[in-house]
């Protein structure tokens, strides 16, 4: 069915951390291996080891540079990994033809069923966010899974019941839970640090939040620069040891 | 967007088809006796034929075409499937009429068929807009421009092959000036179109897809894949301006100008072999232009993903 549930009983999704993610892209590679084997896969590849791989992945981490209107405040490198956010109004859902897209009314999880899907791409066109990839191989639309055959599997330890891509994180800049409970870490969290939708005005409000980065430390013109000073390093103050050494090594 | 001839075909064809059962409907609610038997099953075939082919062509866009009929069912929410469903409900009349014409029927049944088909053939191709209106991710689509722009277009081409059909069979149902008004009326609407979405400022910008404006000016430096991926592939085609501009110029030529003038140059001459080459010139050069436009509507539309591939300001040079 892809009428959307009025309300979901919960809003389970991600938080990314902009301030701390590295840019590994090692969330992206457990998600591709986890969901390969998984339910939901496989994630084919074409041409792989040819001139032109394509490939089917849930997780893309771009790179940014953001530059400040100010002058002489210093450039900031922002690592942003990007995948389903898994919206309350998804419009990837609604257009679906078939009924193939759907959205969990008890979690909220946008799914695809695969069994169902007819290959149109619609929903990737709906989708402002770039969160469907299709398999040509396959002949169907497939995304972020949220990793539902992990989250609820019973044979895994509690501790190890959550997505592929937040299990890998290295940094612990991925955090998953449930956003409509006000009291759950991820709530808080988004709360502490002022987390965000992206592209709100695309009206799909996204479930996954982005923590910004936090400021960054000013100072880089008071910087002592002693290692970028080149050739012409003065050494009357320098130790006795320096000196004797810059005298040997000068001869 | 990346322009797939199998929609883009689908789109011209099934315009051009349901344009013309829909004149036909209108004639027929109008004028249910007036019609002769050949004069109606010409241009119902002939429309029957270009939607058929249409709704055959766009399942070959579909990667898993043995499951179409899938598609039927979410009509409440999907444009798609609203079209779908509209599409087959067509045939519905277009086969009772093809039964009445042939056996003959009441002036009353013909009349309450044609209200029928002019009133499908119009909700589909309304259907066939609300697919494209309703994606916010392409703000070239989400207009209100595009509707208009689909129906006009479909009566366009309706009326086109309406007269050529009327011409080669000496019909009753010629309408060069009906067609000259809406070559005129398409090609304004396209022009206006066109300077709409060169101009309209952009709803969403890197900054507001990453959420990161208000630290500065987001330029990407890093893409996440060395190659293409599906979303680059579909949603990244870029068409260089230079070429946007004189296929503009093609299009509003092939749909306005050259039907416009033909339409006027056929009361010059009485002879029928004059009519008949004006006709099919007339048809050509707005089937033809109707290819060049659609395909233009996919190639100039942007999609917003690509804000995160760094696609806005570089683009289109």
């Amino acid at each position: 069915m892809t009428t959307l549930p009025p309300a979901t009983r919960k809003k389970l999704g991600l938080v990314i951390d902009l301030d701390i993610c590295v840019g590994c892209h090692a969330c992206a590679v457990a998600c591709k291996e986890w969901n390969d084997g998984g339910q939901f896969g496989p994630l084919p590849d074409e041409n792989p080891y040819g001139a032109e791989p394509l490939g089917v992945w849930f997780n893309r981490v771009h790179s940014y540079e953001v530059e400040p209107a100010e002058k002489g405040k210093p450039a900031m490198t922002v690592h942003f990994p990007r995948s389903c956010l898994h919206c309350e109004t998804p419009d990837c859902v609604t257009v679906c033809p078939t009924g193939a897209s759907y959205k969990r009314a008890e979690d909220g999880i946008v799914l695809v069923d695969e069994d169902k899907c007819i290959g149109c791409k619609l929903c990737s066109w709906a989708c402002p966010y770039g969160a469907r990839e299709y398999s040509e191989q396959r002949g169907v639309m497939q995304k972020c899974t949220l990793c539902v055959d992990r989250i609820y599997n019973e044979s895994f330890e509690e501790v190890d019941r959550q997505p592929a891509c937040v299990m890998a994180c290295p940094t612990r800049a991925r955090h998953f839970g449930d956003l409509g409970d006000a009291d759950s870490a991820v709530s808080k969290l988004v709360a502490e640090r002022g987390g965000y939708d992206l592209m709100p005005e695309m009206e799909c409000k996204p479930v996954n939040k982005y923590l910004p980065p936090r400021p960054r430390r000013d100072g880089c013109d008071s910087m002592p620069a002693k290692s970028v000073q080149g050739d012409n390093v003065d050494f009357s103050t320098a130790s006795p040891l320096l000196r004797w050494m810059d005298k040997v090594l000068s001869r | 967007m990346r322009p797939a001839f199998s929609v883009i075909f689908f789109t011209v064809t099934s315009g051009c088809g349901y344009g013309l059962l829909f004149l036909l409907g209108l004639v027929l609610a109008i004028h249910p006796d007036s019609i002769n038997r050949i004069d109606a099953l010409i241009p119902l075939g002939t429309g029957a034929a270009l939607v058929g082919a249409g709704l055959l062509s766009s399942t070959l866009h579909l990667g898993q075409p043995q499951r179409a009929w899938r598609a039927f069912s979410q009509w409440r929410t999907s444009w798609l499937s609203r079209e779908g469903v509209a599409s087959v409900a067509g045939f519905v009349p277009i086969i009772a009429l093809v039964w009445c014409l042939w056996r003959g029927a009441d002036a009353d049944v013909l009349q309450a068929l044609g209200v029928l088909l002019a009133v499908l053939a119009a909700v589909t191709v309304v259907c066939t807009a609300g697919i494209y209106t309703s994606l916010k991710a392409i703000p070239a689509w989400r207009n209100a421009y595009v509707l208009p722009g689909y129906v006009l277009t479909g009566l366009l081409g309706g009326a086109s092959w309406s007269w050529l059909i009327g011409a080669w069979s000496g019909g009753a149902h010629a309408q060069p000036a009906l067609m000259a008004a809406l070559a005129i009326a398409s090609s304004a609407l396209k022009f206006f179109y066109w300077r709409f979405i060169d101009t309209a400022p952009a709803a969403s910008t890197p900054e507001s897809a990453t959420g990161l404006g208000r630290f500065g000016r987001v330029r990407s430096v890093e893409a996440p894949h060395t190659e293409e991926n599906y979303l680059t592939h579909e949603m990244g085609f870029v068409l260089a301006r230079k070429h946007a501009t004189r296929l503009r110029w093609i299009s509003l030529m092939l749909i306005g100008a050259v039907p416009a003038i033909l339409a006027t140059c056929v009361d010059l001459s009485q002879s029928s072999a004059f009519a008949v080459a004006c006709a099919t010139l007339a048809a050509l050069c707005v089937t033809a232009g109707l290819f060049v436009e659609r395909w233009l509507f996919f190639a100039q539309a942007k999609h917003v993903v690509m804000l995160y591939y760094g696609g806005t300001r570089p683009h289109h040079v």
